[in-house]
């Protein structure tokens, strides 16, 4: 079943990549947790561009925003986690809200509120890839993530104006 | 809002122009042509294009219909060539200039070549070497782009 293996192997791959960023020597404190969160949200920058390209094949395109982000939380979830966001909430003036309620890349370590501290590491190459993916389809914004309780999280779109 | 944009000319008889244009100021990503010494003319013809492709894409925008086709079709036609466009969803505009003299080239292989030069271009833009907004000196897509229009010509 080559479809399940693909969403650990991104998994591992993924963890592997965040120790990477905060090994060798980076700087442990604020400083280097900061330069860390930029390495990690830079790649899923990048990586979210040429998702961008790929994923929509055979997608006709978007008509307006809410399209877009609503092919965020179905295709580019389902490609790269294997399941749909749980929540899409919108103010309709730019900011939106993607929550998922079981978020992969954290349910390895949701055993209690232990690692909450860790979590942020974890959720910036999401971050990223969100952000990327957005930029290549014509929209600029920044986004954030946030944590209460492992492993749900939510991740905050807030669309640029130009 | 950005524009990219990429300009296929492929003319039938002796030239072929292949031009991308890409983002904010609409530069080309690559360019070719066969023969390469009508480059200049096909330049403007494809320049002009540009605005015929953002008046169908704003006006697919406010139409209420449901499709919404990657493909523009036929741009216009002058008196030598014939202009087809297509544009991603990531604003990338790919421009076919063709002789008009080529009657056998039919819509569907019109679409074809699209779609394999969309493809080509993802490859690109996957590759992790590729800075977005570079020009594209990928052999890869060279030889797709060659092959495609010796196919043609």
């Amino acid at each position: 079943m080559p479809a399940m293996a693909d969403e650990t192997l991104f998994q591992l791959l993924h963890t592997q990549v965040v120790a990477a960023a905060y090994g060798a020597g980076r700087g442990s404190g604020d400083e280097g947790l900061r330069a860390g969160l930029t390495v990690l949200e830079g790649m899923g920058f990048r990586v979210g561009q040429g998702l961008a390209e790929r994923l929509p094949q055979g997608a006709l395109a978007f008509r307006e925003e809410l399209d877009t982000i609503k092919f965020l939380c179905r295709d580019l979830w389902g490609a790269v986690f294997g399941k749909q966001t749980d929540n899409l909430r919108t103010n309709h003036q730019g900011t939106y809200i993607l929550q998922d309620n079981n978020f992969p890349f954290l349910t390895q370590m949701a055993w209690g509120q232990q690692y909450l501290e860790e979590a942020p590491k974890f959720l910036a190459f999401t971050c990223g890839l969100l952000r990327g993916t957005l930029s290549s389809l014509g929209i600029e914004s920044s986004v954030t993530a946030s944590v209460t309780s492992l492993p749900a999280c939510k991740f905050q779109v807030v669309i640029q104006k130009a | 809002m950005r524009k990219k944009n990429k300009n296929k000319n492929n003319k039938n008889l002796n030239a072929s122009w292949l031009k991308p244009y890409s983002l904010l100021q609409n530069y080309p990503l690559y360019i070719r042509s066969i023969p390469a010494e009508q480059e200049l003319k096909f330049h403007y013809t494809v320049h002009t294009s540009l605005d015929v492709v953002d008046e169908k894409v704003s006006a697919m925008g406010k139409a209420l219909v449901d499709q919404r086709e990657l493909y523009l079709g036929l741009l216009y036609p002058t008196e030598d060539y014939k202009v087809y466009g297509y544009v991603t969803n990531s604003k990338v505009k790919f421009v076919m200039v063709v002789d008009s003299s080529n009657t056998a080239l039919r819509d569907n292989e019109i679409r074809s070549m699209f779609r394999k030069l969309h493809n080509s271009y993802t490859d690109v833009m996957c590759n992790p070497f590729y800075n977005p907004g570079d020009r594209i000196h990928s052999r890869a897509f060279d030889n797709m782009v060659t092959s495609m229009m010796v196919q043609v010509c």
